[in-house]
């Protein structure tokens, strides 16, 4: 099993392994060129795959070889794995027998793309409906070859054998290899929620043997021996190198560019509106060229508010929408009835996606199609984007999904194709663009600011009446995250184009059952097109931050009552999985009951707390608590211990999910601690590692330990996300428990802890 | 491999082996992973684009081309070094090993082995750079500590946050060495 590339095959062994669905793209760039027609195939059709055909799913090759086809893509949380462990279930060949070919819009069905968390839970389940049509047809077909009917032979290894008579076989290759099955299903839904339906009853899970284990990551060797092919890797024939320059504030308009003297190889330097870009022959005579370019522009100082007052501006906007997202009782009554009251404000910075290898792509334009190569987690929107951006149709524009370096949301791996299809189209020639470390963090698209206001009303006993929650946020035209058009692509609004979305409202996701609750969402708006602070989707949008808001805020009640914090928390709760999660986390942790902040605190040396933080997000359920140490001299903190428990249903791969939430806690810790994206009247000045520190080796918590609840009675959830939701709520509410500060702003950086230390009671 | 390609009598043998090759004018030799190269890109391109755009080579990575993360590590006469900003000319004859040279997959180093058992990676773009720290590392410290595997491994990123697993990794491959 491995996964399998466009071009890590010859085209010959495709067409011998696949069958002649996937014909036309299947050339490696280096070996055979991008040109579809260069190979001599078919001309450039790029309508994505039928879903209502199995065969644009899965193919089967003679050496019995399975292909499974798909729009989600690998985002390197172990997801193509899960993906080859479900059909090598359903068919019941060995894992190593699959392949898996993922976000190609000329061969994979449009799956929408990847976000949410939802690529087992909604992602897998038409490619799971497939393996099991797949395996009806291949007993149907051995049932007509071993003469017996389908009920008397079983499969294993890709092996159909008579039960009566095990010497009679028949091989899933000799039976369909290299052949169309020609068999239809019936599709449903679309993009992201892309279903099919066929006569074929897929398996219970009381019968898996490979869903469910630990099935080794199917790319690990390969990437830790430097075989593997990221998108940074892609070359093909003709290649040079371009890279951007971006204006030095929103709003300023390009003058003049001088042409860059004496770099060696310039191509040419490219001007469209306010982009603008270098193409050389080389790398480094890219990089040359676009430092010592000479661009004037019509402003070079920001107009937007002042760092500093961020939080109060949001606050201050009239929202351009509001909406109530949930609303159980008369929460006004009973806040007016309420014998105590208490409020609290919480925020939540910008952050920035920051990926490891900053954004790069490949892209070939030609006189009437262009190809493609990205790291996008959205393919097929993209295809549509550039299509637009290009002034082509979209069929005539061809993406190939090529992994990349992390993602965690909508960073700027979209907006770099778009940069470098600009490019190549003012070139003629394939043009590869990475970006600099600075076009990245100062320029990806980031996650918003949140603030949040929530009240609660306390009966005479200290139970919650009434919970009053308001989350303000950008988002709609502020949250564009869809590359599916030219504006939403920052090269699309450096020429000229606007971004389009939808308003869509954040809140706190909990399920508690207050006698009367409320929340609420609004949108303030925050100017967009051509900004390094547009914002877009951020691992678990918003809700890090919703949840710090929420979870910070259950644990100043439990304080205000007296009440250990976890104790409180499950008054609350009804729902047996909540519950058992919460549970399960503190039993894990040896959690002690008591009231926070812990009694007798000195007010100076090493502190040490713990807390609790709990959330769902859909059906995921997450519980964590957190260990702290907190030196109240420098105001450092240091997460000695976090405890995780995590329910998202059916498990499909227990190892890879450690893994998957290992890392998502150490990255949400890295957001609570340090993470926050500073600017000033000049622009952006978080710009690398160190004006945009993350957590490194000796500041990741000394242990994490996740525990795992596996649900086989329900169908898998998402686990992408979750996990980064219970994180700052939980060191906040440890550090609050050392200390007796408690923390409303994140980051929780020296300077803060100190400032919340002097103010503490 | 025939032993430890790090080795640098090795690699030294392997380059003074070869000092009759010919060498185009406007180019110049590189010693990586055990194989004498002409290269042709200018004296004061970096290493990492030389051996990513020349030799066509995918273990060493760009991250920030500022010496901040440790994706473009490669081993320099055996001492882990940024290629990312270190031009060409300087490398001289000591020899450059990559992630590539290390080993395969059919026969991984000791410490690639150590990450492919711990499953040490998640998009693994990093990977590259805290392995071949790792193999620096033990090299002067076979049996390091936590906190001193930690101090070693300060100067890389890893963005997803596969950290603990890495430490792992870092020392199953010094005790499999021991």
């Amino acid at each position: 099993m491995r996964m399998r590339r466009p071009w890590a095959l010859s085209r010959r062994r495709f067409l011998k392994t696949s069958g002649a669905i996937v014909v036309a793209f299947a050339m490696p760039p280096a070996v055979l060129g991008s040109h579809p027609d260069a190979a001599g195939a078919a001309p450039a059709r790029n309508a994505s795959a039928d879903p209502a055909q199995l065969d644009s799913w899965l193919a089967i090759a003679g050496n019995g070889s399975v292909t499974v086809l798909t729009g989600k893509v690998e985002l390197g949380m172990g997801v193509s794995t899960a993906f080859a462990q479900i059909v090598a279930e359903e068919l019941d060949v060995p894992v190593r027998a699959v392949s898996v070919v993922m976000g190609d819009t000329a061969r994979t069905p449009d799956q929408g793309g990847v976000g949410g968390s939802t690529s087992i839970s909604i992602g897998a389940k038409p490619v799971r409906q497939a393996a099991a049509e797949a395996r009806r047809v291949l007993l149907d077909l051995a049932s007509a070859r071993l003469g017996a009917p389908a009920a008397q032979l079983s499969v294993r290894d890709g092996v159909v054998r008579r039960v009566d008579d095990p010497t009679r076989t028949a091989s899933y290759g000799e039976l369909i290899g290299g052949r169309h099955f020609d068999v239809a299903l019936t599709a449903g839904g679309g993009s992201y929620t892309l279903g099919v339906t066929g006569s074929a009853r897929p398996k219970s899970p009381d019968q898996y043997t490979i869903v469910g284990t630990s099935v080794p990551r199917i790319d690990i060797p390969d990437k830790a021996t430097g075989r593997f092919t990221y998108v940074v890797d892609v070359r093909v024939p003709g290649m040079v190198h371009g890279r951007v320059i971006r204006p030095p504030v929103p709003g300023a308009t390009l003058l003049r560019a001088e042409d860059a003297p004496g770099v060696p190889g310039l191509i040419k330097v490219v001007t469209r509106g306010n982009f603008a870009g270098v193409v050389a022959e080389t790398e480094w005579g890219a990089i040359q060229a676009a430092r010592t370019l000479t661009l004037k522009w019509s402003i070079t100082t920001a107009t937007w508010p002042a760092m500093a007052d961020l939080y109060a501006a949001m606050w201050a906007m009239p929202a351009r929408t509001r909406r109530v997202m949930a609303q159980v009782g008369d929460v006004d009554g009973a806040l007016a009835s309420a014998g105590r009251t208490i409020q609290a404000r919480y925020e939540w910075p910008f952050q920035a996606h920051a990926m490891m290898g900053p954004g790069c792509a490949v892209a070939e334009v030609r006189d009437r199609g262009a190809t493609v190569w990205s790291s996008t987690q959205h393919p097929h929107q993209l295809q549509r984007g550039i299509a637009e951006l290009l002034g082509f149709p979209a069929d005539a524009v061809h993406v190939i999904w090529v992994e990349g370096a992390g993602s965690y949301g909508r960073s700027g791996a979209e907006d770099v194709a778009g940069d470098a299809a600009l490019l190549s189209q003012a070139v003629g020639r394939p043009v590869r663009v990475q970006w600099m470390r600075a076009d990245d963090t100062a320029w990806d698209p980031k996650g918003p600011p949140v603030v949040m206001a929530v009240r609660a009303g306390l009966d005479e006993r200290g139970t919650i009446v009434a919970w009053d929650y308001l989350a303000r946020a950008f988002s709609g035209s502020g949250i564009p995250p869809s590359p599916a058009t030219a504006g939403n692509l920052l090269a699309g609004q450096l020429t000229g184009r606007s971004a389009a979305g939808v308003d869509v409202p954040t809140t706190v996701q909990e399920n508690y059952a207050f006698a009367a609750k409320r929340k609420v969402g609004e949108i303030v708006p925050w100017p967009q097109d051509g900004s390094p602070l547009r914002t877009s989707n951020l691992r678990a949008p918003s809700q890090p931050a919703t949840t710090f808001g929420g979870e910070s805020f259950v644990d100043e009640i439990a304080a205000a009552v007296g009440v250990d914090p976890l104790e409180f928390r499950l008054r609350y709760l009804r729902n047996p999985r909540d519950l058992a999660v919460v549970r399960a986390a503190a039993q894990r942790a040896g959690w002690t009951s008591r009231p926070s902040p812990q009694s007798g605190i000195s007010r100076s040396g090493l502190a040490t707390g713990r807390g609790i933080a709990y959330a769902p997000r859909g059906n995921t359920l997450v519980a964590t608590v957190a260990e702290v140490e907190v030196n109240q001299a420098t105001g450092q903190v240091h997460v000695t211990r976090l405890v995780i428990a995590h329910d998202c249903g059916l498990i499909i791969n227990p190892d890879g999910l450690l893994g998957t939430i290992e890392a998502n806690a150490v990255q949400s810790t890295s957001r609570s601690l340090k993470e926050e994206v500073h600017w000033g009247p000049s622009g952006v000045t978080s710009v690398d590692w160190v004006t945009y520190p993350i957590l490194r080796a000796p500041e990741i918590p000394d242990h994490i330990e996740v525990v795992l609840i596996n649900r086989p009675d329900l169908p898998p959830f998402g686990a992408g996300e979750p996990a980064s939701v219970t994180t700052a709520p939980a060191i906040a509410n440890a550090i609050f428990d050392a200390t007796g500060a408690r923390l409303r702003t994140v980051p929780f950086t020296p300077a803060r802890v100190k400032t919340a230390l002097q103010h503490r009671a | 491999m025939n032993g430890d390609p790090t080795d640098r009598r090795r690699q030294v043998a392997v380059l003074a082996a070869s000092p009759l090759a010919p060498i185009p004018s406007g180019a110049r030799r590189l010693a990586v992973n055990g194989t004498v190269h002409s290269v042709r890109l200018p004296p004061d391109t970096p290493l990492l684009y030389v051996l990513r755009d020349e030799l066509h080579l995918h273990g060493p990575r760009f991250g920030c081309g500022l010496g901040q993360c440790g994706a473009c590590t490669v081993l320099l006469d055996g001492t882990a070094v940024r290629s990312c900003t270190l031009p060409v000319s300087a490398v001289g004859d000591l020899p450059v090993t990559t992630l590539e040279g290390l080993g395969t997959p059919d026969r991984p180093h000791a410490v690639q082995q150590a990450f492919i058992e711990e499953q040490a990676v998640q998009c693994g773009y990093c990977i590259n750079g805290w392995i071949m720290t790792t193999v620096s590392l033990l090299a002067k410290t076979p049996n390091p500590s936590d906190p001193q595997i930690r101090s070693a491994l300060s100067g890389l990123i890893c963005r997803c946050g596969a950290h603990m697993r890495i430490f792992r990794a870092v020392r199953r491959a010094a005790q499999q060495r021991s």
